[in-house]
């Protein structure tokens, strides 16, 4: 298990599975990638790439019948000590989760428990993981709640999560993930439930809040407009695999996947789509629809719905291969 | 939180004034003349006047109610027929067993539901759960008399650890006459358990899927922790629902069960007052057990308010 010293996460040849004794879904198929110190990576992907449940096999939270079915997680704890997540149990995941692997999730006006305040749901974070007395740990939580700058904050303290806005409750989800200076931070499209406004602050967060602790993240997203604003590194995910790697302002320039081409082709773009005398474009879409990850094709999973498609693409899976300063899966990376 | 108090509490006097008013009615819509009824058809004019006056059947429908509400106000519910005592007195006399047997009956049966219901929700598909489903639609189809009738014969009879029937004598001391509910209540908790169990299980498999509880494994907390305080306390509501109506049926449905085990409660006491239509012991048991349903109600709200901060009366 080595790890350059610079790398904080290295997901290895991942394979997550769901296993029924009618069918094996392989949502996750192999995946590989790697996270370094204080730099954000963007997972991107349309529903069923299984970007999500790559998150949640970080954290252990799968639930069944899924579970990692094969390759490694290697992730670099504050002491320096490298732990295989894929072997842990859950005893050792509870030493992990929140101390130095935090989450937050998309659905900000569900992910936090109606029932208590959010002072409190803060405050319990750090007691979970640090020696602190209840007063220490609401004094904290106060903190935590300016730092994400909520307006007003010991005024907040005893809110319940209903008395605040979408927005309000995402920072304070991320108030929470943060509270125990973890290392690494995954976002599970954390503003997608958000309006642009409200994407665009949380989204400056994140940013301003990495700079500060120095936290990796890992962003878990569909939107590449988000991907711009956020990301230092990319992994386009399609069908339970990785079809495109490079860093960010590579990707956008080039891309060596006609997958991520037709993803950016979809982004709306009012430049582009509304021409100077006012005509609209038809806006692109991609031909067909994701593949059910039961029933991928045998060649490529990207093929049926690829305009670049040749015969040896549906023989079988292309292997990732260098293309420009990052990775492809097509055959055809060269000539794109 | 005092004000939806004091909200819930109007509302529980406007039922109650509607439960005093039915009752009213009721004795005065009966056919013919109640007094008669009561008396038979071999009663003397002179007697039955003498229970016209007794009744406050006599003056007209609103002296009547008058003098009725103001007795209601006074917890004066009349003179019982048969009795020969007030039907306060009755009432008061057979309160204890059925008070004790109903509270003992719901604990047995929360102490049995709750630990139950949330394993089977947790361990869902399990054999615990299919064990646990099997018992529960078992628990729920014996009839309770039955059951204290099987409990008699083993415990009571073959094994000789309690007596089969009764309350005790005057004088016996508090704690040899709650021995004599211990099967009672175990009959009617068993029953009662089955309903509870199954609510537990099906509310707690409703949060635990919620986003909240994958927020709380993600906090790095103990699996039980994640169940008994993020997922329990949302999964509260339907369950306090089901445990108070159940209150609510122990309180006027151990009439079977007080009879198999010849206990003097008020479920004793509303049969016997049935079978000779002892009026006024009727009325004023109707009138207690109402009262005690609207209390238990009220408690059940006060309590939502108390776990749910979303909830407004």
């Amino acid at each position: 298990m080595t790890l350059d010293a610079d790398t904080i996460l290295s997901v290895r040849d991942l394979k997550t599975w769901f296993v029924t004794h009618r069918m094996t879904a392989k949502a996750v198929d192999g995946v590989t990638f790697d996270l370094k110190r204080g730099e954000t990576l963007a997972v991107v992907g349309e529903s069923g790439s299984g970007k999500s449940v790559t998150s949640l096999s970080i954290m252990g939270l799968l639930s069944r019948p899924g579970a990692i079915a094969g390759g490694s997680i290697l992730f670099r704890d504050r002491k320096e000590r490298v732990h295989d997540l894929a072997a842990f149990g859950p005893k050792d995941f509870r030493k992990i989760r929140g101390r130095e692997i935090a989450m937050i999730f998309q659905e900000p006006m569900t992910s936090l428990n109606p029932l208590y305040t959010v002072g409190d749901q803060i405050g319990e974070m750090i007691a979970l993981h640090e020696p602190v007395s209840r007063s220490e740990a609401r004094s904290r939580a106060l903190e935590m709640l300016r730092l994400v700058e909520i307006p007003d904050a010991a005024s907040r303290l005893d809110d319940y999560p209903h008395q605040m806005s979408g927005g309000m409750r995402q920072r304070v989800m991320i108030a929470m993930a943060l509270a125990c200076g973890p290392s690494l931070l995954i976002a599970d499209e954390p503003t997608t439930a958000l309006d642009v406004t409200i994407q665009a602050q949380i989204l400056d967060l994140l940013r301003r809040l990495q700079e500060q602790f120095g936290m990796s993240i890992l962003f878990i997203t569909h939107n590449l407009g988000v991907v711009a604003e956020i990301a230092h590194n990319v992994v386009v995910m399609y069908g339970g695999r990785v079809v495109e790697q490079a860093p960010v302002n590579d990707l956008f320039a080039h891309q060596r996947h006609p997958y991520t081409k037709g993803l950016l082709a979809c982004t709306p773009n009012a430049t582009r789509d509304i021409s100077p005398d006012g005509e609209r474009q038809a806006l692109y879409s991609i031909p067909g629809s994701v593949p059910p990850i039961t029933a991928l094709p045998p060649g490529c999973a990207f093929e049926p719905r690829c305009k670049f498609a040749l015969k040896a693409c549906r023989e079988a899976p292309p292997p990732l291969v260098s293309a420009g300063v990052g990775f492809s899966r097509c055959i055809r990376s060269a000539e794109l | 939180m005092l004000r939806a108090a004091l909200n819930r509490l109007f509302g529980m006097l406007v039922v109650m004034a509607l439960v005093v008013t039915v009752v009213f009615v009721i004795v005065r819509v009966t056919p013919g003349d109640p007094a008669a009824v009561m008396l038979g058809p071999d009663a003397s004019a002179e007697d039955i006047e003498q229970l016209r006056e007794k009744l406050g059947l006599n003056g007209t429908i609103l002296e009547q109610f008058a003098n009725y509400v103001a007795g209601v106000l006074r917890a004066d519910f009349g003179q019982s027929i048969f009795l020969g005592q007030p039907v306060t007195q009755a009432l008061m006399d057979r309160a204890e067993p059925t008070f004790f047997l109903t509270i003992f009956s719901l604990l047995i049966a929360t102490a049995i539901a709750l630990p139950v219901g949330i394993l089977s929700a947790y361990w869902r598909g399990s054999m615990f759960d299919q064990a646990a489903t099997a018992l529960a639609m078992f628990a729920a189809s014996v009839p309770s008399f039955w059951l204290g009738l099987l409990f008699i014969q083993f415990f009571a009879v073959h094994l000789g650890w309690f007596a089969t029937s009764g309350y005790g004598g005057p004088g016996t001391p508090l704690f040899e006459r709650l021995h004599y509910l211990v099967l009672p209540a175990f009959a009617l908790g068993l029953v009662s358990s089955a309903l509870i169990t199954r609510f537990t299980r099906a509310s707690m498999l409703d949060v635990l899927n919620d986003d909240y509880v994958r927020t709380a494994r993600s906090k790095g907390m103990g699996e039980w922790r994640v169940v008994l305080k993020h997922a329990l306390k949302n999964a509260l509501i339907p369950i306090l629902t089901v445990i108070g109506l159940t209150a609510a049926l122990l309180i006027s449905g151990a009439v079977v069960t007080e009879t198999v085990f010849g206990l003097p409660g008020v479920g004793n006491l509303v049969v016997s007052a049935v079978l000779r239509r002892d009026y006024p012991v009727i009325q004023g048991a109707l009138l207690v057990i109402a009262g005690l349903y609207v209390l238990v109600n009220f408690g059940i709200d006060m309590l939502y308010l108390l776990i749910d901060p979303r909830v407004r009366y």
